[in-house]
């Protein structure tokens, strides 16, 4: 469903360019902010649970007498939602109320037009455009001004910590996440999502998937560059220290509330799907099938691509409760001195294979 | 429909290029800028020139923005530091910007404009990568070595002595 279908759909129809236009943009964006708040919603109560099952704990179960949260506290996060909104929406006195003010929607767009490019299947795809690789990449910047912003004008010196601990983390870990995003770009000599997809189709030896991660040696290690900056690149724990708790309160955040800061929570995951879809559509086939020629098309696009995040998403969620957080100088080491170059061998190494082996 | 989005999009460019200008405090010129970049994103979207549309982003938005943002928030001290811009030699500016703006509108309109069919042009991004590392392969590893260059400069220059 790419806005250019229904655009066509529309001038089929009838002669209202500037109607079809809005109409295009608004039936297909209404979707994507229910793929973003569906998500949040989700993934908040696996990660809720998923904790508790590595802490040995049972997680939501119940809210006690009157309250309940539904089996196995399902409804745990549709209270959560109802909470933020209820909650009362604090501005601080001494912030810079304006750009306090402004600061989730700019952060909210970096996420919400970065989620237009995901390819969640053949043909459910808000814009299939030609640079989308590059678009996706870029339009992550975005929200690092909205992050900055937000800390700045909280004028609190936690806020204004996390926010330049948070942008010198994303613009350092963006260098490799993009470095390593070149290899699947330079092997299917295009940066468009669903034709890097293409290229994955078919099999290895009629069984295997013919997945640009096992392609060869280099291809396989820039995905985990890539995975592990682009976990850097959404804030999360091991990399969290812009909201790191024990010492930053929470960071760039702090003084949210309410509707404000569940904005910045909807995002924070849309990013990780934004992340995580970029990896799939890259590195593991995208919406193909794991297994070549089975269940390989139409609507089983959407549920291998969405499986595919899902898992990646679940290994996000695996590394926060499982590393303890890094330090800013380990932090910058490790992107500076160990992936950069490592990034850079790869992108050699895959020319010289490409010229090889075709 | 194309020239509906296109005047927004002009809006947003001028709008927010005049906030910078006027703008009392100097941050807010800073993310009046931003708004500024992606208006001008727009009118690369324009000419079709998606390739240099998404590089705008990365490197105006992702890059210069963030850096003139640091630069700002970074200044030692910056409670003490007046952080506005006053406007000064109002009448040496003002027949500067007549001469520059009477220049420029002689340019517009004496340019032969090319004037392209209406169809959507090829993917320019092959294109730049073929030039790039064919026809001007120089240039470019020469513009390279100037990044380079001016990056360890940068480095020496900030690094304390021990």
């Amino acid at each position: 469903m790419t806005v250019d279908m229904l655009m066509d759909w529309f001038a089929a129809i009838g002669d209202f360019p500037v109607l079809a236009f809005i109409l295009a943009v608004t039936i297909s964006g209404i979707p994507l902010f229910l793929v973003m708040a569906l998500n949040a919603m989700v993934a908040v109560y696996v990660e809720r649970k998923v904790s508790a099952f590595m802490m040995d704990r049972i997680g939501p179960m119940g809210q006690g007498p009157g309250l309940h949260a539904g089996k196995w506290g399902l409804l745990q996060t549709a209270a959560d939602a109802v909470k933020l909104l209820v909650k009362e929406d604090t501005v601080p006195e001494s912030s810079d109320k304006i750009l306090f003010k402004m600061a989730p929607f700019i952060i909210f767009i970096g996420a919400f037009i970065g989620l237009a490019a995901v390819p969640f299947s053949q043909t459910l795809q808000v814009v299939d455009f030609n640079v989308g690789v590059f678009y996706i990449i870029a339009v992550g910047s975005i929200g690092v001004i909205g992050i900055v912003m937000a800390g700045w004008a909280s004028n609190n010196k936690w806020s204004l910590y996390g926010a330049m601990r948070s942008a010198a983390q994303i613009i350092s870990y963006e260098i490799p996440a993009g470095l390593s995003i070149i290899v699947p770009i330079m092997m299917a000599g295009t940066m468009n999502l669903q034709e890097l997809i293409h290229y994955q189709s078919g099999s290895v030896w009629g069984i295997l998937p013919n997945w640009i991660i096992f392609n060869n040696p280099f291809s396989f290690l820039a995905f985990f560059i890539f995975f592990i900056s682009a976990i850097a690149e959404t804030n999360r724990t091991p990399f969290d220290i812009p909201e790191a708790e024990s010492e930053l309160v929470a960071g760039w955040m702090t003084e949210y509330s309410g509707f404000r800061w569940a904005i910045f929570f909807l995002s924070e995951y849309a990013n990780m799907l934004i992340v995580s879809g970029l990896a799939v559509a890259g590195f593991l086939g995208g919406w193909r099938s794991p297994i070549p020629g089975l269940f390989d098309s139409g609507a089983w696009g959407l549920f291998w691509f969405m499986g595919k995040v899902a898992s990646l998403i679940f290994i996000m969620m695996w590394f926060r409760w499982t590393f303890p957080r890094l330090r800013v100088d380990q932090l910058m080491h490790v992107c500076w001195k160990v992936f950069i170059p490592i990034a850079m061998l790869n992108i050699f190494g895959v020319g010289i294979w490409k010229l090889i082996f075709g | 429909m194309a020239e509906f989005t296109f005047w927004i999009v002009v809006g947003i460019t001028l709008g927010s290029a005049f906030m910078v200008v006027m703008s009392k405090n100097l941050l807010y010129s800073a993310y009046a800028l931003l708004f500024s970049f992606i208006g001008v994103t727009g009118l690369y979207v324009f000419l079709w020139a998606d390739f240099i549309a998404v590089v705008q982003v990365v490197v105006y938005v992702g890059g210069i923005l963030i850096l003139i943002i640091f630069g700002i928030m970074l200044t030692n001290k910056i409670t003490s530091v007046n952080i506005s811009h006053t406007s000064v030699q109002k009448g040496v500016g003002t027949l500067a910007v007549l001469g520059m703006a009477t220049l420029l509108g002689f340019m517009v309109f004496n340019t032969p404009w090319i004037e392209l069919a209406n169809v959507e042009p090829a993917e320019t991004t092959a294109a730049i990568g073929r030039l790039l590392m064919m026809d001007y392969l120089l240039p470019f590893e020469v513009a390279s070595l100037l990044l380079l260059g001016a990056l360890i400069g940068a480095t020496t220059l900030s690094r304390k002595e021990d």
